[in-house]
């Protein structure tokens, strides 16, 4: 069993199915009428979390007390972060707190791996700057098998910012692991050259949304993360959303099976209507529920054994 | 190829094994236990079997068709996964989990059999209680088991019994179920030679 969750490549399609497979047997917890699993009594979990975030940091709480282990929440608005203290010093205060596993959000890519150094416990990557947000892509590729019954052979369609997001990146990598075709859609200019290539052998890439549509099982709309928007990408956001924002007449394009993610938050009117985000083909409200269970899997795989 | 000469003094000792039940022998046990239980449930009504993975289940299965057969009454059956219940997990490399299942009926204010293929320390029946109370609230609950051998470490005790296996500790009690394994057994691993 892997000791940290970094990346979405460290893991093989065996411990990713197991985790899926986990996942399902969690997510039966959510319907019970005592929704706490003992498994992790006495453990620690920190969140520690340096960039805001709201469903990712609750869901990784509900994950953490649903298995029973104590949750501490850090952010850095207001502690000690905020009069200066480095990352290390942070983490060798928690490795003297004795958690046993640290959940990081944090703007530096790579943030996520320099402290798997540092600390004893396990270290899960819940988003590092535009580089990766394992088990986002997890949480994904759940709610896909358990919409349409399969990941091997699915054909999914990455729309939007793919540069800066580590969503994408994250997706990509397990969904190839897992036999999915992915296909990066979006404006020249937010994907990066050879970024397929780079990532998994077998991704392509198109700059034409229109063209994807019809051929595609799963459509996963990026948010435009304005926050990171400091370049002229695109001319305006009226334009970005009339070439790449998932409107009615588009969904239309997909076939009748075909669902609608968005890993949130969104802006509605921008990459996806109101219209769309609503509709019955929208798993974005599964995919926060499904988060859940996924982490929950996710922490007991790490924590509940002895693993050393 | 050239292999050292065998040593011809002290041949290497094998671990004794020996048959405890034979394929008939365990399917006349399930059939005294299904009517042991519908004797001590008046006819089982509102009797749920739950099996405890692995072996649990095809013995709770095979019970309740022996109960139907017997007296034409269905007992719904399912799966009590306790692998989270386990107090022993630190001391092993993560477990999978596997599937609870429940009767579509529930388990709230029925009477529970568990159901396990050996009965040893006591602790995985301990998980499976605590298992239980997180699912639901039994009016009662009850253990069947197809052995047991002894050496408890916690005040639990079987309801029904398939047989008693006098054991030391040294020993080990295998249980192989033709659904799981492809032949019904139950060997007695590692006694002394007789």
């Amino acid at each position: 069993m892997i000791r940290h969750l970094l990346s979405g490549a460290d893991l093989d399609a065996a411990t990713a199915t197991q985790i899926l497979d986990t996942a399902a047997e969690m997510a039966t917890v959510a319907g019970r009428e005592v929704k706490k699993l003992p498994a992790l009594r006495g453990r620690t979990v920190v969140n520690l979390f340096y960039e805001d975030s709201t469903r990712t940091r609750i869901s990784f709480e509900a994950a953490a007390k649903r298995l029973s282990a104590d949750v501490i929440n850090f952010s850095a608005k207001g502690s000690s972060v905020a009069k200066g203290e480095s990352l290390k010093d942070t983490a060798l205060t928690l490795q003297a707190m004795g958690a046993d596993a640290v959940v990081v959000r944090h703007p530096a890519s790579g943030a996520p791996h320099r402290l798997a150094n540092w600390v004893d416990g396990s270290v899960v990557n819940a988003g590092d700057g535009t580089h990766e947000h394992p088990t986002q892509a997890l949480l994904d590729a759940y709610t896909m098998r358990s919409r349409l019954g399969r990941l091997a052979g699915l054909h999914v369609a990455i729309v939007g910012d793919v540069l800066h997001s580590r969503v994408a990146r994250s997706n990509v990598l397990l969904l190839s692991t897992l036999g999915a075709k992915v296909t990066l859609v979006g404006p020249p200019t937010l994907i990066p050259v050879d970024i397929a290539a780079a990532l998994a052998p077998g991704t392509d890439v198109c700059y034409d949304l229109d063209a994807v549509l019809p051929g595609v099982d799963v459509v996963m709309m990026l948010r435009v993360q304005r926050e990171r928007m400091n370049d002229s990408y695109f001319p305006s956001a009226r334009e970005y959303a009339r070439r790449y924002g998932l409107d009615a007449p588009r969904m239309r394009r997909l076939p009748e099976h075909a669902i609608v993610m968005h890993p949130g938050p969104m802006n509605r009117g921008m990459e996806i209507t109101p219209e769309v985000a609503d509709s019955p083909r929208s798993t974005i409200v599964e995919q926060v529920a499904n988060g859940v269970s996924v982490r929950m899997a996710v922490l007991y795989l790490l924590l509940g054994g002895n693993n050393r | 190829m050239a292999y050292p000469p065998a040593a011809q003094s002290s041949p290497p000792r094998q671990p004794s094994v020996k048959v405890i039940l034979a394929a008939a022998d365990v399917s006349r046990v399930v059939d005294r236990i299904a009517h042991q239980i519908l004797e001590k449930t008046q006819g089982a009504a509102d009797t749920v079997l739950l099996g405890i993975p692995t072996r649990g289940v095809p013995l709770a299965k095979r019970l309740a068709a022996r109960i139907s057969t017997f007296e034409d009454v269905t007992v719904p059956v399912g799966v009590l996964d306790i692998t989270l219940y386990r107090d022993d997990l630190r001391r092993h490399a993560t477990r999978a989990v596997g599937p609870t299942d429940l009767p579509s009926g529930g388990i709230d204010g029925k009477r529970v059999i568990l159901v396990d293929d050996v009965l040893f320390s006591g602790r995985t029946v301990r998980a499976a209680l605590d298992a239980l109370s997180d699912v639901g609230r039994p009016a009662s609950v009850q253990l069947a088991v197809l052995v047991d051998r002894g050496h408890r470490q916690l005040p639990i005790r079987a309801d029904y019994v398939g047989k008693n296996i006098p054991t030391a500790l040294a020993e080990s009690v295998k249980v192989t179920l033709a659904e799981t394994d492809g032949a019904d057994e139950v060997k007695l691993y590692g006694g002394t030679p007789s």
